[in-house]
């Protein structure tokens, strides 16, 4: 990512983006006309339903949180030139370490227990990320293979240990036992309401400054450590690594590491600061979308911070789209976000050729 | 002066309780399979849609797609004022316990989950029941002395249609010979038709001759794959003999559409209860289907015999344990 390129940067990481949102929106808007509503009212639901009221405000930056760990951590592969699709399992197995910590130790006092089941998250994320960068290093399997094979794996295992070892006895639900509430991760609600904003019930926590946190030692290990110098080096050239004395394989293996322990603290948002207990499939497709907030985000915290808003935003705001227009059913939502993903990620490049063309004319005709 | 308040209050009063009398307002949240499964949220969906077309009164719906979403939907319907929310399967327990507790005006009926606080009606389906009759069918058409069992997700729920419908098998042939497979281990497992066909036929490869299908929208590539090769297949919630005729033995029917029908009607006549309720057998919660697409293969003989068992099981001459009892 971040070839070397020949747009002055506002159009980079400005005008770029914004073009293929606004060609996002306008495709989800024609689909949102042909089954006969009005998209002005959609969107204007939507925007509302995701920063209309604080509890709307809340939610938006309770999934935001959550984007911005699997973004982060999607992202840190990609500096080490590797794809890694397994943030879903790797968030997954985040929360199994989370629980562990907090089903033990979770009577500890608050100041020992939380960063206990974050350490626990983090280890076990990065645990699951391990197996597919040293398969990488050693082995020679590909990594996006691997990631994705990994994610059935955790699939499978967390199935197997939520139904018949962690859950709680004598009831038919596949759920443990509700943490103990010193290991919760405390609601912003309070905080926010001395400053005079009323989040509601909304779930959103103190993670948020966790991965606020995560974005500024992301940019500065990325590009402020001599690690995060070799990191970049071998996502560029593994020859020129090898070269200049790096070992690519070591790398390699760090850098998935730290990208599975990035998406573990998903958990510490999902399972140790909203639902307080371990439930089947409460990483919802978050490590997926991740892959497209860091895209959107061009692999650069900022970016990834304004890409993660979005998609909290979409995810908020459509949920309220889809109560209040029933026309617009939750695949309606799931298409507009499909949308935004496709202009925004897979098709990025789509304006980038005529906008270098218009600019280099502009250039020759100074 | 007090008179002519106590008359302004009583006048207000009446006003908003005949306001509130003509604008019933259900709700219903259906699980994250979606409202066009086939099978258990449909089921609901058809309840609802029944009570829509009888009383002319629509009502607001919302189908999760997030975990966070639950509790959100939840108190949404009880801030537009919904005089009845039913909340479809067992994953919403926890979250219901807590929003009921903060909207004690409100009333709460959740399927598949009990939660017991006094606004709070929890309807349990003895699935084990119906799966006990359509095991004794099994087990009477087979010839092989082999059936199989095809289950979505590996959860508990699961695990208690496969527990009573050996028991049925059993009943009737105590050398019968059962294969279990469930589909997977994420949601996807309620989705997926190509591996239930691709199940069900391992099962007849290995000598299985009947298998039923408790596994939602991937049961229709079960019952496909057992028409294809000409065996025998058990639907399972809604009644689906009329897909394949001849090759459906039965369906075990769990009436969530009642279940959701009637919490509408009754809280709308006033006559709705908390409380906890057990539907089995003699509530005709569940149960098995026959109609004109299967009475060909589910003979007056057998249907004698699973009567039987059934006028049994209701007088308590005969016991079907659940899963959960084998678990505490």
């Amino acid at each position: 990512m971040g070839c070397a390129s020949r747009l002055p940067a506002w159009v980079e990481l400005a005008l770029l983006p914004a073009l293929n949102l606004a060609i996002a929106a306008l495709i989800a808007g024609l689909v949102v006309v042909l089954i006969g509503e009005d998209p002005l009212e959609a969107v204007g639901l939507l925007v509302y339903g995701a920063f209309g009221y604080g509890e709307a405000i809340g939610y938006t930056l309770f999934y935001t949180t959550n984007f911005l760990f699997t973004g982060l951590a999607v992202a840190l592969a990609f500096h080490a030139g590797h794809f890694n699709i397994g943030g879903e399992g790797q968030a997954y197995l985040g929360g199994l370490g989370a629980t562990l910590v907090a089903l033990h130790w979770g009577q500890l006092p608050s100041p020992i227990s939380i960063p206990l089941a974050v350490a626990g998250a983090a280890l076990f994320g990065g645990a699951w990320a391990f197996v597919p960068g040293w398969l990488y290093a050693r082995r020679g399997s590909h990594v996006v293979i691997t990631t994705i094979m990994m994610n059935f794996v955790a699939a499978a295992l967390m199935t197997y240990l939520v139904v018949n070892v962690l859950i709680k006895p004598g009831q038919q639900i596949p759920e443990t036992d509700i943490f103990a509430p010193t290991v919760w991760v405390p609601p912003l609600a309070p905080l926010s309401a001395s400053l005079g904003l009323d989040l509601g019930r909304a779930p959103v926590n103190h993670s948020l400054f966790l991965a606020l946190v995560c974005c500024l030692a992301f940019w500065a290990f990325v590009w402020r450590s001599r690690f995060g110098y070799e990191l970049r080096v071998v996502g560029k050239s593994e020859a020129a690594a090898i070269y200049a004395g790096i070992a690519p394989g070591r790398v390699t293996i760090v850098a998935m590491t730290l990208s599975g322990a990035l998406a573990g603290l998903l958990a510490v948002n999902e399972i140790l600061g909203s639902q307080h207990r371990l439930v089947l499939g409460f990483t919802g497709g978050y490590g997926f979308v991740g892959i497209a907030v860091a895209l959107m985000g061009r692999n650069h915290p900022v970016g990834i911070v304004l890409a993660a808003l979005l998609f909290g935003a979409l995810y908020q705001g459509g949920s309220e789209l889809a109560f209040d227009m029933p026309e617009i059913s939750r695949d309606m939502v799931v298409v507009i976000q499909g949308l935004v993903i496709l202009f925004a990620g897979a098709l990025e490049h789509l304006f980038r050729a005529p906008l270098e063309n218009l600019v280099s004319r502009l250039q020759v005709a100074r | 002066m007090i008179r002519v308040l106590g008359a302004v209050v009583l006048a207000l009063t009446a006003a908003v309780s005949t306001a509130a009398a003509q604008k019933f307002q259900p709700a219903v949240i259906f699980d994250m399979g979606g409202k066009f499964d086939k099978s258990f949220n449909e089921a609901a969906y058809n309840g609802a849609e029944r009570f829509k077309k009888e009383t002319g009164i629509d009502y607001l719906e919302f189908e999760v797609t997030q975990e966070a979403q639950r509790e959100q939907a939840m108190q949404r319907m009880a801030r537009r004022g919904a005089d009845i929310i039913v909340v479809l399967g067992f994953q919403n327990g926890t979250p219901l316990q807590k929003v009921a507790a903060e909207y004690p005006n409100s009333k709460f009926t959740i399927i598949d989950a009990v939660v017991d606080l006094p606004n709070v009606q929890s309807v349990i389906f003895k699935e084990h029941e119906g799966s006990f009759l359509v095991g004794m069918a099994a087990a009477l058409v087979s010839k092989t002395g082999k059936v199989g069992f095809v289950g979505g997700m590996d959860i508990p729920l699961i695990r208690n249609f496969a527990f009573g419908y050996e028991q049925g098998i059993k009943y009737v042939n105590p050398k019968a010979e059962l294969f279990v497979n469930m589909t997977g281990t994420t949601p996807a497992a309620w989705n997926d038709p190509a591996k239930g066909a691709e199940l069900a036929i391992s099962q007849f490869d290995r000598g299985a001759d009947v298998v039923y299908a408790a596994a939602g929208g991937t049961g229709i590539g079960v019952l496909q794959a057992a028409k294809d090769k000409g065996k025998f297949s058990i639907g399972v919630d809604s009644n689906q003999n009329y897909l394949h005729p001849g090759s459906v033995l039965t369906s075990m029917l769990k009436r969530v559409d009642v279940a959701v029908y009637n919490a509408f009607k009754d809280a709308r006549a006033g006559t709705w209860k908390p409380g906890r309720l057990d539907l089995g057998l003699a509530e005709d919660g569940v149960g098995y289907a026959l109609d004109e697409h299967n009475r060909s293969v589910l003979t007056p003989d057998i249907v004698a015999k699973l009567e039987a068992a059934r006028a049994d099981i209701i007088a308590g001459r005969l016991v079907v344990k659940d899963y959960y009892s084998t678990q505490k």
